[in-house]
Protein backbone atom coordinates (compact mmCIF):
# COMPACT_ATOMS: atom_id res chain seq x y z
CA UNK A 1 0.00 0.00 0.00
CA UNK A 2 2.91 2.27 0.87
CA UNK A 3 3.49 4.49 -2.16
CA UNK A 4 6.40 7.58 -2.35
CA UNK A 5 4.76 10.97 -1.88
CA UNK A 6 5.01 13.54 -4.58
CA UNK A 7 7.02 15.71 -2.45
CA UNK A 8 10.30 14.42 -2.81
CA UNK A 9 13.30 13.70 -0.71
CA UNK A 10 13.28 14.92 3.05
CA UNK A 11 16.56 16.48 4.27
CA UNK A 12 18.45 14.40 5.83
CA UNK A 13 17.54 16.35 9.43
CA UNK A 14 13.71 15.13 9.16
CA UNK A 15 14.77 12.32 8.27
CA UNK A 16 16.76 11.54 10.89
CA UNK A 17 14.17 12.90 13.59
CA UNK A 18 11.77 11.19 11.42
CA UNK A 19 8.66 9.20 13.55
CA UNK A 20 8.29 6.74 10.51
CA UNK A 21 10.10 4.39 12.33
CA UNK A 22 7.54 3.88 14.84
CA UNK A 23 5.07 1.82 13.04
CA UNK A 24 7.99 -0.74 12.05
CA UNK A 25 9.15 -0.49 15.59
CA UNK A 26 5.35 -1.27 16.97
CA UNK A 27 4.98 -3.92 14.26
CA UNK A 28 0.83 -3.53 12.65
CA UNK A 29 0.18 -3.30 16.40
CA UNK A 30 0.69 0.60 16.02
CA UNK A 31 -2.56 1.27 15.73
CA UNK A 32 -5.44 2.25 18.27
CA UNK A 33 -9.15 2.04 17.85
CA UNK A 34 -11.59 5.18 17.82
CA UNK A 35 -14.53 3.26 19.41
CA UNK A 36 -16.55 6.28 20.29
CA UNK A 37 -16.37 10.02 19.21
CA UNK A 38 -18.98 12.96 20.00
CA UNK A 39 -18.90 16.62 19.82
CA UNK A 40 -20.85 19.55 21.38
CA UNK A 41 -22.20 21.38 18.26
CA UNK A 42 -19.77 24.91 17.51
CA UNK A 43 -21.68 28.03 17.76
CA UNK A 44 -21.41 30.92 20.45
CA UNK A 45 -23.28 29.62 23.75
CA UNK A 46 -21.91 31.80 25.91
CA UNK A 47 -21.23 28.91 28.56
CA UNK A 48 -18.34 27.54 30.43
CA UNK A 49 -16.56 25.09 28.23
CA UNK A 50 -16.26 22.40 30.36
CA UNK A 51 -19.78 21.93 29.57
CA UNK A 52 -19.06 21.56 26.56
CA UNK A 53 -16.65 19.36 27.03
CA UNK A 54 -19.15 17.47 29.32
CA UNK A 55 -21.40 16.85 26.56
CA UNK A 56 -19.14 15.47 24.07
CA UNK A 57 -17.26 13.16 26.25
CA UNK A 58 -20.83 12.10 27.41
CA UNK A 59 -21.60 11.62 23.38
CA UNK A 60 -18.19 9.85 22.66
CA UNK A 61 -18.92 7.12 25.49
CA UNK A 62 -22.26 6.63 24.41
CA UNK A 63 -21.32 6.16 21.03
CA UNK A 64 -18.86 3.48 22.01
CA UNK A 65 -20.44 1.81 24.55
CA UNK A 66 -18.47 2.32 27.10
CA UNK A 67 -19.21 3.81 30.42
CA UNK A 68 -17.09 6.02 32.46
CA UNK A 69 -15.95 4.58 34.96
CA UNK A 70 -13.86 2.16 32.80
CA UNK A 71 -12.13 4.93 31.24
CA UNK A 72 -8.55 4.83 32.75
CA UNK A 73 -6.58 7.44 31.33
CA UNK A 74 -8.35 11.14 30.01
CA UNK A 75 -6.57 13.21 27.90
CA UNK A 76 -7.34 16.94 27.56
CA UNK A 77 -6.76 19.68 25.15
CA UNK A 78 -5.91 22.96 26.99
CA UNK A 79 -7.57 26.40 26.40
CA UNK A 80 -5.81 29.68 27.40
CA UNK A 81 -8.68 31.56 27.57
CA UNK A 82 -10.62 30.15 30.28
CA UNK A 83 -8.23 31.06 33.02
CA UNK A 84 -6.68 27.82 35.61
CA UNK A 85 -9.72 25.65 34.40
CA UNK A 86 -8.58 25.87 31.15
CA UNK A 87 -4.85 25.45 31.67
CA UNK A 88 -5.82 21.66 33.45
CA UNK A 89 -8.72 21.09 31.03
CA UNK A 90 -8.12 17.21 31.82
CA UNK A 91 -8.90 17.06 35.13
CA UNK A 92 -11.68 20.11 34.74
CA UNK A 93 -13.66 17.96 32.71
CA UNK A 94 -12.80 14.90 34.24
CA UNK A 95 -13.97 16.34 37.57
CA UNK A 96 -17.15 17.76 35.85
CA UNK A 97 -17.86 14.08 34.87
CA UNK A 98 -17.17 12.46 38.27
CA UNK A 99 -13.72 12.03 40.08
CA UNK A 100 -13.27 8.23 39.02
CA UNK A 101 -9.49 7.65 39.36
CA UNK A 102 -8.02 7.95 36.03
CA UNK A 103 -4.54 9.35 35.02
CA UNK A 104 -4.65 12.51 33.36
CA UNK A 105 -2.90 15.08 31.42
CA UNK A 106 -3.73 18.31 29.76
CA UNK A 107 -1.65 18.86 26.34
CA UNK A 108 -1.18 22.29 24.83
CA UNK A 109 -0.16 23.20 21.27
CA UNK A 110 -2.15 25.74 20.31
CA UNK A 111 -4.55 24.42 16.88
CA UNK A 112 -2.74 21.48 17.39
CA UNK A 113 -3.26 20.36 21.03
CA UNK A 114 -6.02 18.18 20.05
CA UNK A 115 -3.99 16.00 18.10
CA UNK A 116 -0.77 16.16 20.69
CA UNK A 117 -3.66 15.06 23.12
CA UNK A 118 -4.74 12.17 20.96
CA UNK A 119 -0.89 11.31 20.37
CA UNK A 120 -0.46 10.40 24.42
CA UNK A 121 -3.61 8.31 24.40
CA UNK A 122 -2.31 6.67 21.91
CA UNK A 123 0.97 5.89 23.31
CA UNK A 124 -0.59 5.31 26.27
CA UNK A 125 -2.63 2.13 24.90
CA UNK A 126 -0.01 1.11 22.84
CA UNK A 127 2.64 0.86 25.73
CA UNK A 128 0.26 -1.24 27.54
CA UNK A 129 -0.19 1.08 30.67
CA UNK A 130 -4.21 1.26 29.89
CA UNK A 131 -7.12 -0.42 27.32
CA UNK A 132 -9.47 2.71 27.47
CA UNK A 133 -9.12 6.65 27.53
CA UNK A 134 -11.14 9.50 27.00
CA UNK A 135 -9.60 12.45 24.71
CA UNK A 136 -11.31 15.78 24.97
CA UNK A 137 -11.05 19.08 24.15
CA UNK A 138 -13.83 22.53 24.50
CA UNK A 139 -13.37 25.94 24.52
CA UNK A 140 -15.50 28.94 25.02
CA UNK A 141 -13.47 32.20 22.48
CA UNK A 142 -14.20 35.71 22.44
CA UNK A 143 -15.40 37.73 19.68
CA UNK A 144 -13.26 39.05 16.84
CA UNK A 145 -9.81 38.39 16.56
CA UNK A 146 -7.82 36.29 18.73
CA UNK A 147 -6.22 38.10 20.68
CA UNK A 148 -2.82 37.19 22.95
CA UNK A 149 -2.65 36.99 26.99
CA UNK A 150 -2.71 40.36 28.30
CA UNK A 151 -0.46 43.05 30.23
CA UNK A 152 2.96 44.49 29.15
CA UNK A 153 4.58 40.92 28.11
CA UNK A 154 7.77 42.15 26.12
CA UNK A 155 9.25 38.92 26.29
CA UNK A 156 6.62 37.53 24.54
CA UNK A 157 6.90 36.91 20.65
CA UNK A 158 3.32 37.04 20.38
CA UNK A 159 2.23 40.04 22.39
CA UNK A 160 4.96 41.90 20.83
CA UNK A 161 3.59 41.02 17.11
CA UNK A 162 0.64 42.72 17.75
CA UNK A 163 2.20 45.46 19.73
CA UNK A 164 4.92 46.45 16.98
CA UNK A 165 3.47 45.28 13.90
CA UNK A 166 -0.25 44.77 14.16
CA UNK A 167 0.25 41.61 12.98
CA UNK A 168 -2.84 39.81 13.13
CA UNK A 169 -3.58 36.21 12.04
CA UNK A 170 -5.26 36.88 8.85
CA UNK A 171 -2.31 39.22 8.75
CA UNK A 172 -0.28 35.70 7.89
CA UNK A 173 -3.00 34.14 5.74
CA UNK A 174 -3.05 37.23 4.06
CA UNK A 175 0.79 36.51 3.26
CA UNK A 176 0.42 33.12 1.86
CA UNK A 177 -2.74 33.61 0.09
CA UNK A 178 -1.00 36.53 -2.18
CA UNK A 179 2.13 34.18 -2.65
CA UNK A 180 -0.67 31.93 -4.56
CA UNK A 181 -2.00 34.52 -6.74
CA UNK A 182 1.67 35.64 -7.54
CA UNK A 183 3.35 32.39 -8.14
CA UNK A 184 0.49 30.26 -9.56
CA UNK A 185 -1.85 32.88 -10.46
CA UNK A 186 -4.53 32.01 -8.36
CA UNK A 187 -7.40 34.68 -7.58
CA UNK A 188 -9.91 35.66 -5.17
CA UNK A 189 -12.27 34.00 -7.34
CA UNK A 190 -10.69 30.58 -6.60
CA UNK A 191 -10.40 31.61 -2.82
CA UNK A 192 -14.05 32.22 -2.85
CA UNK A 193 -14.64 29.04 -4.38
CA UNK A 194 -13.18 26.97 -1.29
CA UNK A 195 -15.93 28.71 1.02
CA UNK A 196 -18.45 28.31 -1.55
CA UNK A 197 -17.78 24.36 -1.52
CA UNK A 198 -17.23 23.92 2.04
CA UNK A 199 -20.45 26.03 2.91
CA UNK A 200 -22.38 23.16 1.03
CA UNK A 201 -20.71 20.63 2.15
CA UNK A 202 -21.79 22.00 5.72
CA UNK A 203 -25.40 22.34 5.61
CA UNK A 204 -25.88 18.95 6.23
CA UNK A 205 -24.10 18.93 9.24
CA UNK A 206 -25.99 19.04 12.57
CA UNK A 207 -22.44 20.10 14.40
CA UNK A 208 -22.17 23.42 12.00
CA UNK A 209 -22.49 26.63 13.40
CA UNK A 210 -23.05 28.41 9.79
CA UNK A 211 -25.53 26.15 7.52
CA UNK A 212 -25.90 28.24 4.68
CA UNK A 213 -25.06 28.55 1.09
CA UNK A 214 -22.57 31.42 0.13
CA UNK A 215 -21.82 32.64 -3.30
CA UNK A 216 -18.61 33.80 -4.55
CA UNK A 217 -20.64 37.00 -4.96
CA UNK A 218 -21.03 36.71 -1.04
CA UNK A 219 -17.87 36.24 -0.51
CA UNK A 220 -15.92 39.20 -2.78
CA UNK A 221 -18.46 41.89 -1.68
CA UNK A 222 -17.59 40.77 1.88
CA UNK A 223 -15.39 43.45 3.81
CA UNK A 224 -11.35 42.60 3.24
CA UNK A 225 -10.08 42.03 6.31
CA UNK A 226 -6.55 41.71 5.25
CA UNK A 227 -6.21 41.91 1.38
CA UNK A 228 -6.68 40.29 -0.88
CA UNK A 229 -8.85 38.19 2.11
CA UNK A 230 -12.28 38.91 2.75
CA UNK A 231 -14.22 38.20 5.95
CA UNK A 232 -15.75 35.40 4.59
CA UNK A 233 -12.60 34.03 3.67
CA UNK A 234 -11.56 33.94 7.23
CA UNK A 235 -12.78 31.33 9.81
CA UNK A 236 -14.34 32.69 13.03
CA UNK A 237 -13.85 32.36 16.17
CA UNK A 238 -16.37 29.63 18.05
CA UNK A 239 -17.34 27.78 21.50
CA UNK A 240 -17.61 24.07 20.71
CA UNK A 241 -16.11 21.04 21.96
CA UNK A 242 -14.91 17.52 20.84
CA UNK A 243 -14.07 13.80 22.27
CA UNK A 244 -13.12 10.39 21.14
CA UNK A 245 -12.93 6.82 23.05
CA UNK A 246 -9.63 5.57 21.88
CA UNK A 247 -9.03 1.98 22.94
CA UNK A 248 -6.31 -0.89 22.09
CA UNK A 249 -7.55 -3.25 19.79
CA UNK A 250 -8.05 -6.13 21.61
CA UNK A 251 -10.38 -4.21 23.79
CA UNK A 252 -12.56 -3.80 20.68
CA UNK A 253 -12.22 -7.30 19.89
CA UNK A 254 -13.25 -8.00 23.44
CA UNK A 255 -16.37 -5.41 22.87
CA UNK A 256 -17.44 -7.35 19.28
CA UNK A 257 -15.92 -4.65 17.03
CA UNK A 258 -13.54 -5.99 14.98
CA UNK A 259 -13.49 -3.77 12.63
CA UNK A 260 -13.04 -0.56 14.28
CA UNK A 261 -11.78 2.35 12.58
CA UNK A 262 -8.41 2.84 13.64
CA UNK A 263 -5.70 5.57 14.24
CA UNK A 264 -2.91 4.22 12.28
CA UNK A 265 -0.78 7.59 12.08
CA UNK A 266 -0.21 10.50 14.73
CA UNK A 267 2.48 13.56 13.67
CA UNK A 268 2.73 16.16 16.52
CA UNK A 269 5.87 16.97 14.55
CA UNK A 270 8.51 20.71 14.97
CA UNK A 271 9.92 22.37 12.22
CA UNK A 272 13.36 21.17 10.59
CA UNK A 273 15.84 24.07 10.42
CA UNK A 274 15.80 26.41 8.70
CA UNK A 275 12.12 26.92 8.32
CA UNK A 276 12.18 29.20 5.27
CA UNK A 277 8.26 30.05 5.46
CA UNK A 278 7.40 33.23 7.84
CA UNK A 279 5.22 31.49 10.25
CA UNK A 280 3.20 33.10 13.25
CA UNK A 281 3.91 34.60 15.82
CA UNK A 282 7.58 35.41 13.93
CA UNK A 283 9.03 38.26 12.96
CA UNK A 284 11.20 36.51 11.13
CA UNK A 285 12.18 33.11 9.83
CA UNK A 286 15.26 31.31 9.92
CA UNK A 287 18.29 32.13 7.97
CA UNK A 288 19.38 29.94 5.35
CA UNK A 289 22.83 31.71 5.39
CA UNK A 290 24.59 28.67 7.32
CA UNK A 291 25.63 26.77 4.10
CA UNK A 292 22.89 24.90 3.26
CA UNK A 293 20.93 25.16 -0.33
CA UNK A 294 17.46 26.43 0.80
CA UNK A 295 16.51 30.29 -0.22
CA UNK A 296 14.43 32.30 1.97
CA UNK A 297 11.12 31.34 0.87
CA UNK A 298 11.66 27.64 0.57
CA UNK A 299 13.60 25.84 -1.78
CA UNK A 300 12.15 23.29 -4.34
CA UNK A 301 12.92 19.61 -3.89
CA UNK A 302 13.55 20.65 0.36
CA UNK A 303 10.47 19.81 2.30
CA UNK A 304 8.25 22.74 3.77
CA UNK A 305 7.51 22.55 7.46
CA UNK A 306 3.55 22.19 6.23
CA UNK A 307 4.79 19.42 3.97
CA UNK A 308 5.96 17.29 6.48
CA UNK A 309 3.74 17.42 8.60
CA UNK A 310 1.14 14.71 7.27
CA UNK A 311 4.09 12.98 5.46
CA UNK A 312 5.26 12.19 8.88
CA UNK A 313 1.55 10.75 10.08
CA UNK A 314 1.41 8.94 6.30
CA UNK A 315 5.03 7.26 7.33
CA UNK A 316 3.90 6.18 10.39
CA UNK A 317 0.39 4.62 8.96
CA UNK A 318 2.20 3.06 5.83
CA UNK A 319 0.31 4.86 3.54
CA UNK A 320 1.05 7.50 0.99
CA UNK A 321 -1.39 10.63 -0.66
CA UNK A 322 -2.61 8.53 -3.56
CA UNK A 323 -4.42 6.33 -1.27
CA UNK A 324 -6.36 9.06 0.65
CA UNK A 325 -10.02 9.03 0.39
CA UNK A 326 -11.12 11.74 2.23
CA UNK A 327 -9.73 14.86 4.58
CA UNK A 328 -9.94 16.88 6.75
CA UNK A 329 -7.41 20.07 6.62
CA UNK A 330 -7.11 23.42 8.21
CA UNK A 331 -9.20 26.16 6.53
CA UNK A 332 -7.83 28.76 8.64
CA UNK A 333 -8.33 30.91 5.24
CA UNK A 334 -9.66 29.42 1.95
CA UNK A 335 -7.01 30.20 0.47
CA UNK A 336 -4.76 28.49 2.89
CA UNK A 337 -6.87 25.25 2.42
CA UNK A 338 -5.28 25.22 -1.43
CA UNK A 339 -1.82 25.22 -0.07
CA UNK A 340 -3.05 22.13 2.45
CA UNK A 341 -4.10 19.80 -0.77
CA UNK A 342 -0.36 20.27 -2.09
CA UNK A 343 0.95 20.14 1.69
CA UNK A 344 -0.48 16.51 2.23
CA UNK A 345 0.14 15.62 -0.99
CA UNK A 346 -3.44 15.80 -3.19
CA UNK A 347 -1.31 17.59 -5.96
CA UNK A 348 1.85 19.22 -7.03
CA UNK A 349 2.84 23.09 -5.98
CA UNK A 350 0.47 24.87 -7.87
CA UNK A 351 -2.14 22.36 -9.13
CA UNK A 352 -4.68 23.21 -6.26
CA UNK A 353 -6.59 25.92 -7.85
CA UNK A 354 -7.17 23.51 -10.77
CA UNK A 355 -8.04 20.31 -8.18
CA UNK A 356 -10.54 22.55 -7.09
CA UNK A 357 -12.39 24.10 -9.97
CA UNK A 358 -12.37 20.59 -11.56
CA UNK A 359 -14.50 19.46 -8.49
CA UNK A 360 -12.12 16.97 -7.26
CA UNK A 361 -12.25 18.20 -3.66
CA UNK A 362 -15.91 18.29 -3.39
CA UNK A 363 -18.42 15.69 -1.95
CA UNK A 364 -18.48 13.19 -5.22
CA UNK A 365 -15.23 14.01 -6.37
CA UNK A 366 -12.17 11.91 -6.20
CA UNK A 367 -11.00 12.95 -2.65
CA UNK A 368 -13.10 15.27 -0.76
CA UNK A 369 -11.46 17.69 1.23
CA UNK A 370 -13.31 19.14 4.25
CA UNK A 371 -16.36 16.97 4.00
CA UNK A 372 -17.73 18.58 7.31
CA UNK A 373 -17.76 22.32 5.99
CA UNK A 374 -14.25 22.81 7.75
CA UNK A 375 -13.41 25.92 9.54
CA UNK A 376 -15.60 27.77 7.22
CA UNK A 377 -18.76 26.24 9.14
CA UNK A 378 -17.64 25.71 12.07
CA UNK A 379 -15.29 28.59 13.18
CA UNK A 380 -12.23 27.28 15.24
CA UNK A 381 -12.09 26.03 18.86
CA UNK A 382 -8.92 25.74 19.52
CA UNK A 383 -8.28 22.60 21.59
CA UNK A 384 -10.81 20.76 20.28
CA UNK A 385 -10.66 21.56 16.54
CA UNK A 386 -7.94 18.83 15.51
CA UNK A 387 -10.47 16.23 17.81
CA UNK A 388 -13.32 17.55 15.62
CA UNK A 389 -11.43 16.50 11.99
CA UNK A 390 -10.96 13.18 13.73
CA UNK A 391 -14.51 12.99 14.74
CA UNK A 392 -16.12 13.55 11.22
CA UNK A 393 -13.31 11.35 9.54
CA UNK A 394 -14.22 8.44 12.27
CA UNK A 395 -17.90 9.23 11.07
CA UNK A 396 -17.14 9.05 7.18
CA UNK A 397 -14.72 5.56 7.43
CA UNK A 398 -17.98 4.38 8.92
CA UNK A 399 -20.36 5.21 6.43
CA UNK A 400 -22.33 7.17 8.80
CA UNK A 401 -22.31 10.73 7.64
CA UNK A 402 -25.75 11.87 6.87
CA UNK A 403 -26.33 13.80 4.00
CA UNK A 404 -21.80 14.59 3.23
CA UNK A 405 -20.86 10.78 3.39
CA UNK A 406 -17.85 10.57 0.70
CA UNK A 407 -18.65 6.67 -0.73
CA UNK A 408 -16.24 3.53 0.27
CA UNK A 409 -14.06 5.95 2.27
CA UNK A 410 -11.31 3.87 3.67
CA UNK A 411 -8.46 5.93 4.07
CA UNK A 412 -8.64 9.73 5.82
CA UNK A 413 -5.82 12.23 6.97
CA UNK A 414 -6.17 15.10 8.75
CA UNK A 415 -3.66 18.10 9.30
CA UNK A 416 -3.79 21.74 11.04
CA UNK A 417 -0.60 23.85 12.17
CA UNK A 418 -0.89 25.74 15.25
CA UNK A 419 1.47 28.82 16.22
CA UNK A 420 4.58 28.31 17.39
CA UNK A 421 6.01 25.65 15.26
CA UNK A 422 3.62 22.54 15.56
CA UNK A 423 1.95 20.98 13.19
CA UNK A 424 -0.59 18.51 13.22
CA UNK A 425 -1.66 15.37 11.44
CA UNK A 426 -3.74 12.15 11.74
CA UNK A 427 -4.50 9.12 9.80
CA UNK A 428 -7.44 6.84 10.38
CA UNK A 429 -7.91 3.74 8.60
CA UNK A 430 -11.15 0.98 8.01
CA UNK B 1 6.49 73.31 16.51
CA UNK B 2 8.80 71.13 19.06
CA UNK B 3 10.51 68.08 18.43
CA UNK B 4 9.14 65.13 20.27
CA UNK B 5 11.38 62.93 21.63
CA UNK B 6 11.45 59.67 20.02
CA UNK B 7 10.97 56.47 21.63
CA UNK B 8 12.22 53.32 20.43
CA UNK B 9 8.87 50.29 20.71
CA UNK B 10 12.00 47.53 21.58
CA UNK B 11 14.65 48.08 22.92
CA UNK B 12 17.83 47.12 21.23
CA UNK B 13 15.84 45.49 17.69
CA UNK B 14 16.89 48.69 15.92
CA UNK B 15 19.46 51.59 15.66
CA UNK B 16 17.84 55.12 15.48
CA UNK B 17 20.07 56.36 13.00
CA UNK B 18 17.89 58.91 11.41
CA UNK B 19 19.60 58.79 7.69
CA UNK B 20 20.55 54.89 7.64
CA UNK B 21 18.63 53.43 10.40
CA UNK B 22 19.54 49.39 10.72
CA UNK B 23 17.75 46.57 11.98
CA UNK B 24 20.05 44.92 14.65
CA UNK B 25 20.34 41.10 14.93
CA UNK B 26 22.61 38.38 15.80
CA UNK B 27 25.49 36.02 13.40
CA UNK B 28 26.71 32.58 14.04
CA UNK B 29 30.52 33.15 14.08
CA UNK B 30 31.03 29.18 13.11
CA UNK B 31 28.14 28.33 10.85
CA UNK B 32 26.84 31.85 9.93
CA UNK B 33 23.32 32.03 10.44
CA UNK B 34 21.42 35.16 11.32
CA UNK B 35 18.75 35.68 13.82
CA UNK B 36 16.36 38.08 14.34
CA UNK B 37 14.67 39.36 16.47
CA UNK B 38 18.25 39.17 18.03
CA UNK B 39 16.96 37.48 20.71
CA UNK B 40 18.68 33.68 20.52
CA UNK B 41 19.60 31.56 23.34
CA UNK B 42 22.47 29.86 21.51
CA UNK B 43 22.96 28.80 17.49
CA UNK B 44 19.03 28.31 16.50
CA UNK B 45 21.20 25.71 13.64
CA UNK B 46 20.59 22.12 15.04
CA UNK B 47 24.19 21.03 13.29
CA UNK B 48 25.97 23.60 15.33
CA UNK B 49 27.29 23.53 18.57
CA UNK B 50 27.69 27.47 18.90
CA UNK B 51 26.30 29.09 22.00
CA UNK B 52 28.01 32.99 21.21
CA UNK B 53 26.17 34.88 18.69
CA UNK B 54 27.56 38.13 17.40
CA UNK B 55 25.70 41.56 17.10
CA UNK B 56 25.51 42.76 13.46
CA UNK B 57 23.59 44.91 11.78
CA UNK B 58 21.00 43.54 9.09
CA UNK B 59 20.76 44.53 5.04
CA UNK B 60 19.15 47.50 5.07
CA UNK B 61 17.43 46.51 1.75
CA UNK B 62 15.52 43.61 0.59
CA UNK B 63 12.33 42.78 -1.45
CA UNK B 64 8.86 41.99 -1.09
CA UNK B 65 8.14 38.21 -0.79
CA UNK B 66 4.74 39.26 0.21
CA UNK B 67 2.29 41.63 1.72
CA UNK B 68 -0.85 42.69 3.31
CA UNK B 69 -3.40 45.81 3.62
CA UNK B 70 -4.89 45.08 6.93
CA UNK B 71 -8.48 47.12 6.94
CA UNK B 72 -9.58 46.40 10.09
CA UNK B 73 -8.04 47.62 13.64
CA UNK B 74 -5.92 44.81 15.61
CA UNK B 75 -7.30 43.86 19.20
CA UNK B 76 -4.76 44.82 22.56
CA UNK B 77 -1.95 45.26 23.06
CA UNK B 78 -2.06 47.45 19.15
CA UNK B 79 -2.08 51.21 19.35
CA UNK B 80 -4.23 52.05 16.69
CA UNK B 81 -5.08 55.67 15.70
CA UNK B 82 -8.45 56.82 16.15
CA UNK B 83 -10.37 57.06 13.34
CA UNK B 84 -8.47 53.82 12.36
CA UNK B 85 -6.65 53.81 8.86
CA UNK B 86 -5.68 50.65 7.38
CA UNK B 87 -1.85 50.16 7.76
CA UNK B 88 0.64 47.75 5.53
CA UNK B 89 2.51 44.83 6.74
CA UNK B 90 4.92 43.42 4.12
CA UNK B 91 7.14 40.19 4.42
CA UNK B 92 10.75 41.26 3.03
CA UNK B 93 13.74 39.02 1.83
CA UNK B 94 16.89 40.10 2.72
CA UNK B 95 19.52 38.09 0.01
CA UNK B 96 22.56 38.10 2.56
CA UNK B 97 20.69 37.37 5.43
CA UNK B 98 18.72 34.53 3.17
CA UNK B 99 15.53 35.22 5.47
CA UNK B 100 12.31 36.88 5.81
CA UNK B 101 11.68 39.57 7.95
CA UNK B 102 8.80 41.38 8.83
CA UNK B 103 7.96 45.41 9.32
CA UNK B 104 4.82 47.63 8.64
CA UNK B 105 4.95 49.81 5.55
CA UNK B 106 5.88 53.18 5.91
CA UNK B 107 4.76 55.97 3.34
CA UNK B 108 2.53 55.75 0.20
CA UNK B 109 1.97 52.13 -0.56
CA UNK B 110 2.50 53.15 -4.66
CA UNK B 111 4.61 50.62 -5.95
CA UNK B 112 4.29 48.02 -3.11
CA UNK B 113 4.27 44.36 -5.11
CA UNK B 114 5.37 40.99 -4.49
CA UNK B 115 9.66 41.56 -5.58
CA UNK B 116 9.49 45.01 -5.26
CA UNK B 117 12.76 46.84 -3.21
CA UNK B 118 12.15 48.37 -0.22
CA UNK B 119 14.57 50.11 2.43
CA UNK B 120 14.52 50.41 6.61
CA UNK B 121 13.48 53.68 7.61
CA UNK B 122 12.38 54.74 11.52
CA UNK B 123 8.55 55.57 11.71
CA UNK B 124 6.33 56.29 14.49
CA UNK B 125 4.16 53.37 15.75
CA UNK B 126 1.80 56.18 17.80
CA UNK B 127 2.02 58.74 19.64
CA UNK B 128 1.43 59.76 23.72
CA UNK B 129 2.56 61.57 26.44
CA UNK B 130 5.71 60.01 26.85
CA UNK B 131 6.66 60.81 23.12
CA UNK B 132 6.82 59.49 19.67
CA UNK B 133 6.57 55.82 20.14
CA UNK B 134 8.96 54.24 16.78
CA UNK B 135 9.56 51.12 15.22
CA UNK B 136 11.34 49.92 12.40
CA UNK B 137 9.08 49.70 9.00
CA UNK B 138 9.62 49.73 5.30
CA UNK B 139 9.46 51.76 2.66
CA UNK B 140 9.24 50.99 -1.03
CA UNK B 141 12.65 52.54 -2.35
CA UNK B 142 12.58 54.73 -5.41
ZN1 LIG C 1 25.91 28.44 14.36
Amino acid sequence: MSRQGPSGQASGLARRHSPGSLALALGSGGQVAVLGVGMHPWGKWGANFAEYGVVAARAALDDAGVSWSEVQFVAGGETVRNGYPGYVAGSTIAQALGWNGAQVSTSYGACASGSMAIDVARARILAGLCDVALVVGADTTPKGFLAPTKGERGDDPDWLRFRLLGATNPTYFAFYARRRMELFGATPEDFALVKVKNARHGLANPMARYRKEVTVEEVLESPIVSDPLHLLDICATSDGAAALVLTSLEFARRRGIADPVRVAGVAVVTPSFPNAVIDMPNFATDSAAAGGAAAAGGTPGRLSFRDSIARAAYEQAGVGPEDVDVAEVYDLSTALELDWYENIGLCAPGEAEKLLRDGVTTLGGRVPVNPSGGLACFGEAVPAQAIAQVCELTWQLRGSASGRQVERARVGVTANQGLFGHGSSVVLTR
Amino acid sequence: MTTRQQVAEVEGWFTLDGAEPRLLGLRCPDCGTYVFPPRAIACPNPECPATELESVELSRRGTVWSYTVNHYAPPEPYVAPDPFEPYAVAAVELADEKMIVLGQVAGPLDGLAVGAPVELVIDTLYEDDEGEHVVWKWQVAS
